[in-house]
C-alpha cells in the first residue's frame, strides 16, 4: 500500500520532532508547507483587504475616493484575493495540518506539495498582473461575454491545478496514516471535517477547470461563443461551492479551536460527524443561488437546487450551530462554570483571540450570514435582493465574519505551535478580533440594510450624476453605504491589527523553545485527560446552549416570514 | 476532544442525547417548512418569476423593440431624446439593454398587465426597479417574458445592477405609471 503514495519506491524518510504542547509526530516537511501556506495566504489577504479598503471608501458616498476605472479594478482584484487566494491558501495549510499533524503522519509526497504550492502562488500572482494591467476589470465572476486578458483565465487555471494537487496530498496523506497506522480508530472529528472540505474542493475546483478553460480558449479566439446562462451554471459550480469548502473548513476550525482552548469535546461524534456528510452530500449544488432570476432555468430546477434538496445542507449547519456551542458550554461546566444559565459563557476566557475570535465568528456567520443565505436564496424572495448590495452583506457575514475571523483565531495558535514563535504585542492581539469583528458585522448589516432598499451591488456611482436619465435611491440608503464605509475602515483596522501581530510574531516573536512551551503551555491544564476520552459528555443538560439556539431560531422564522411579507407588497409579476 | 481520534471505532453507533435529536427534528421540519413555502408561494402567491424564455437573435429583438416603438411612441423624455412609449394594455412590451442604457422608455397603466419581454444586445444586464426593488437578470440572446401589473402612480427607475463594464453606473432607464384610463 506504501507504493501507492510514493509511486513504487521507498516511503521517504520522514524527519519528525515532537510537540511539546500536544505530544503530536510532527513531520518537519508538513510544518513548513503549513508555515508557507499560511504566510502567503496572510500576504494575499493584506493584499486583498487594501483593495477592500479602497472600494469602501469608494462606496461611501461623502468620501467617493477612486476614479471608476480603478474602482471596477479594485473590486475585481478585492474579490479574486480575498475570496480565492486568502482562504484556499489558508485552507490549503489546514488541509496538511489536519492530515499530516492530527494523524501523527509523514505529509505524502512533499515535493508535489510544493509543486502545487507554486502554482498556486504563480497562477494568483499572474491573474493579479492580469488585473492591475486594466484590461481584465471584469469582476471576480468574468461573466461572458465580457472578456478579460487571457492571462486572467489562464492565472485562475494555474491556480485552481495547484490546489487540486495540494487537495490529493492530503488525501494521499490520509491513505499513508491508515497505512501506517499512525492512528487508531476513525480519524480526529477535526480531519474528518477537513475531508468534507477537501471532497468539496475537488467537485468545485473541477468545476472551475470545465468552465474557465473554454472561457480561456475563448479568450485567445480558439472557441468562437460561450453561452452565458451555461457559464454561470458552471461557474458557480466553482464559485459558490468554494464557500462551501470555507463552511466544512471553518466548522472544523471552530471544533479544533473548542478542543486546543477548552478541552471541549464534540457533544456527539456521530451527529456532528453526520452535519459534516450532510454538507458533502447537498452543499455543492448551490450554483443555483446565483440563478434564481436567470431566463431559461425553470423554477422547478431553482426550487430542488436552492434549497439544497429540502434544506438538508442548512440541516447540517443548524446542527453544527447547536453542538458547538454546546461542546464549549459543557466542556466549561465540566470546569465548574455551572452557575445559573450563562455562568460558562461570562467565564470563558474572553481574552484569548484564539477563542473570542472562534465565537465571535460562529455568532455572527449564524445570525448575519447563515439566516441572510436562506432567505436571499429563497426563489421568489431573491427577485427583492439579486444583485442589489445585500448580497455582499450576506457573504461578509459568512466569508469574513465566518471564514476569515475563525482562520485568524486560528493563527493564534498556528504560531505558537506551528512556527514556534511566541505572539508579540499580546494587548493588541486581544483586541484585534472584537475590532475585526464589530467591523465586519457592520459592513454586513449594514450592506444588507442597503441593498433592501434597492442599491446596486458593483456600481460606482448610486447618485448616478452622469447618467441621462435621473433616478435617485431613498436619503437613508445612502446614510446605510456611508455607515458601510465606517464600519469599512474599522474591519481595515482590525485587519491591520492582525497582519501586524502575525508577521511580528512569525519573523521576531520569541522562539518557543521546548523548555519554555513545558514551562507555560498553550493548551490548558487537563487537557490531556479531556483527549483521551472519547464520547458525549454525559448528563446533556444545556440550558445555555438551549437559549442561544432558541433565539437564533426565533430570529430565522420572523426574519424569514418578515421578507416574504416585503415581497407580496411589490408589483404582481408571474 | 476533537483533534484527537475517538476510542470506539464505529462512532454512527452512537446513541443521540435528547437535545440533540430534539433541535435535529425542529430544524429539518423548519427545512421541510421552508421548502414547501417556495411551492406553496407558485400556487398562492403573486410575485413568481415567469418560467417563459426563448432563445433569440439581438438583432431580432431589437428589430421588434423598433416596431414597438414606432407604432406606440408619444412623446420624448425631457431632453434625452430618449422615446416615451405607452403601448396598450395587455400587449407585448419590449424594452431592451444595451450598453449602456435601457431603450425605450415606457409608460404604463397601473393596475393593467403587461407582457414584458426583456433581453440584451450586448452583455449581461441587470434589470432593477426602483424603488419596488425587483431585480431580473438579463442575458445576450435569451429573452424573458414576464407578465406585469404596475401598481402606485409615478416614476419609477430602471438601474442596471449587473457590471457592464465602465459605463455601467450611468445605465438608468425609466418605467412611468399613469392611472387608468
Amino acid at each position: 500500500m506504501a507504493s501507492i503514495a510514493h509511486t513504487g519506491s521507498l516511503p521517504r524518510a520522514a524527519e519528525f520532532r515532537t510537540c511539546p504542547d500536544t505530544g503530536l509526530r510532527v513531520d518537519l516537511a508538513a510544518e513548513k508547507l503549513i508555515r508557507w501556506n499560511a504566510v502567503v495566504a496572510v500576504v494575499f489577504l493584506a493584499i486583498g483587504g487594501l483593495f477592500g479598503l479602497l472600494v469602501a471608501l469608494t462606496r461611501w458616498p461623502a468620501v467617493h475616493l477612486l476614479p471608476a476605472e480603478w474602482f471596477y479594478l479594485a473590486l475585481t482584484a478585492h474579490g479574486a484575493d480575498v475570496l480565492l487566494f486568502w482562504v484556499i491558501f489558508f485552507e490549503i495549510a489546514i488541509l496538511y495540518f489536519a492530515s499530516a499533524i492530527l494523524l501523527n503522519c509523514r505529509l505524502a509526497t512533499p515535493r508535489m506539495a510544493w509543486l502545487g504550492f507554486w502554482l498556486m502562488l504563480a497562477g494568483a500572482l499572474l491573474a493579479n498582473v492580469a488585473v492591475l494591467q486594466g484590461e481584465s476589470s471584469v469582476m471576480f465572476t468574468s461573466y461572458v461575454p465580457m472578456q478579460a486578458a487571457p492571462h486572467f483565465y489562464l492565472g485562475l487555471i494555474l491556480f485552481a491545478v495547484g490546489a487540486l494537487v495540494a487537495v490529493a496530498v492530503f488525501f494521499g496523506t490520509l491513505v499513508i496514516a491508515k497505512d501506517e497506522g499512525t492512528y487508531e480508530g476513525s480519524v480526529p472529528l477535526v480531519t474528518f471535517g477537513a475531508i468534507a472540505a477537501a471532497v468539496i474542493a475537488v467537485f468545485t475546483i473541477t468545476s472551475g477547470a470545465i468552465i474557465l478553460i473554454p472561457t480561456f480558449l475563448w479568450s485567445i479566439g480558439l472557441i468562437s461563443h460561450i453561452d452565458p446562462v451555461m457559464y454561470k451554471v458552471v461557474w458557480w459550480g466553482m464559485g459558490h461551492s468554494s464557500q462551501q469548502i470555507n463552511v466544512s473548513a471553518h466548522v472544523a476550525v471552530w471544533y479544533a479551536i473548542a478542543a486546543m482552548v477548552l478541552g471541549a469535546k464534540p457533544l456527539s461524534e456521530k451527529v456532528s460527524r453526520f452535519a459534516f456528510l450532510m454538507y458533502i452530500l447537498f452543499l455543492q449544488i448551490a450554483a443555483a443561488h446565483h440563478l434564481l432570476v436567470e431566463p431559461g432555468i425553470s423554477s422547478e430546477w431553482k426550487i430542488f437546487n436552492t434549497s439544497y434538496a429540502l434544506y438538508l445542507a442548512v440541516l447540517g449547519s443548524l446542527i453544527h450551530g447547536l453542538s458547538v456551542p454546546g461542546a464549549i458550554e459543557a466542556a466549561q461546566r465540566r470546569r465548574g462554570y455551572t452557575k445559573g444559565v450563562f455562568e460558562w459563557l461570562r467565564k470563558a476566557p474572553w481574552g484569548n483571540p484564539a477563542f473570542s475570535g472562534m465565537f465571535l465568528s460562529l455568532v455572527m456567520f449564524g445570525f448575519l450570514g447563515g439566516i441572510s443565505g436562506v432567505v436571499l436564496g429563497s426563489e421568489q424572495i431573491n427577485l427583492l435582493m439579486h444583485n442589489t448590495m445585500y448580497v455582499p452583506g450576506h457573504f461578509h457575514g459568512t466569508v469574513v465574519a465566518g471564514t476569515t475571523l475563525a482562520f485568524m483565531a486560528i493563527t493564534y495558535l498556528v504560531v505558537p505551535l506551528i512556527f514556534r514563535r511566541e505572539i508579540m504585542f499580546k494587548k493588541l492581539a486581544q483586541w484585534q478580533p472584537y475590532v475585526f469583528g464589530l467591523g465586519v458585522g457592520g459592513i454586513s448589516l449594514f450592506m444588507m440594510g442597503a441593498g433592501t432598499l434597492g442599491v446596486s451591488r458593483r456600481h460606482w456611482d448610486i447618485t448616478f450624476a452622469d447618467a441621462p436619465v435621473a433616478f435617485d435611491y431613498p436619503g437613508t440608503a445612502f446614510l446605510m453605504m456611508g455607515l458601510n464605509g465606517v464600519f469599512g475602515v474599522l474591519s481595515a483596522l482590525g485587519g491591520l491589527m492582525y497582519i501586524v501581530v502575525v508577521v511580528s510574531s512569525v519573523f521576531f516573536g520569541e522562539r518557543r523553545t521546548e523548555e519554555k512551551a513545558k514551562a507555560e503551555p498553550l493548551l490548558p491544564q487537563g487537557g490531556a485527560e479531556a483527549v483521551a476520552s472519547y464520547g458525549s459528555e454525559g448528563t446533556l443538560k444545556l440550558p445555555g446552549t438551549i437559549t442561544l439556539v432558541a433565539i437564533f431560531f426565533v430570529a430565522f422564522v420572523l426574519y424569514y416570514f418578515v421578507n416574504w411579507k416585503f415581497l407580496s407588497e411589490v408589483w404582481p409579476l408571474s | 476532544m476533537a483533534i484527537h481520534p475517538p476510542e470506539k471505532r464505529i462512532w454512527w453507533n452512537e446513541p443521540l442525547e435528547k437535545s440533540e435529536i430534539t433541535w435535529i427534528t425542529i430544524a429539518f421540519i423548519w427545512g421541510l417548512v421552508m421548502f414547501f413555502t417556495m411551492v406553496f408561494w407558485h400556487f398562492t402567491g403573486e410575485q413568481n418569476l415567469s418560467n417563459e424564455a426563448y432563445r433569440i437573435h439581438p438583432e431580432t429583438f431589437a428589430e421588434r423593440t423598433e416596431a414597438m416603438v414606432d407604432q406606440y411612441t408619444v412623446r420624448e423624455e425631457g431632453e434625452t431624446g430618449l422615446p416615451v412609449v405607452r403601448p396598450p394594455p395587455g400587449s407585448d412590451v419590449y424594452m431592451l439593454a444595451r450598453l449602456w442604457e435601457w431603450w425605450p422608455i415606457l409608460e404604463l397603466e397601473e393596475g393593467k398587465d403587461y407582457r414584458l419581454h426583456l433581453s440584451s444586445m450586448d452583455w449581461q444586464h441587470g434589470f432593477s426597479l426602483q424603488p419596488e426593488n425587483i431585480n431580473i437578470q438579463i442575458h445576450p440572446g435569451y429573452e424573458l417574458v414576464l407578465t406585469l401589473t404596475p401598481e402606485g402612480v409615478g416614476e419609477y427607475g430602471v438601474v442596471c445592477n449587473e457590471y457592464c463594464g465602465i459605463g455601467h453606473h450611468q445605465m438608468v432607464g425609466k418605467i412611468h405609471v399613469v392611472a387608468a384610463e
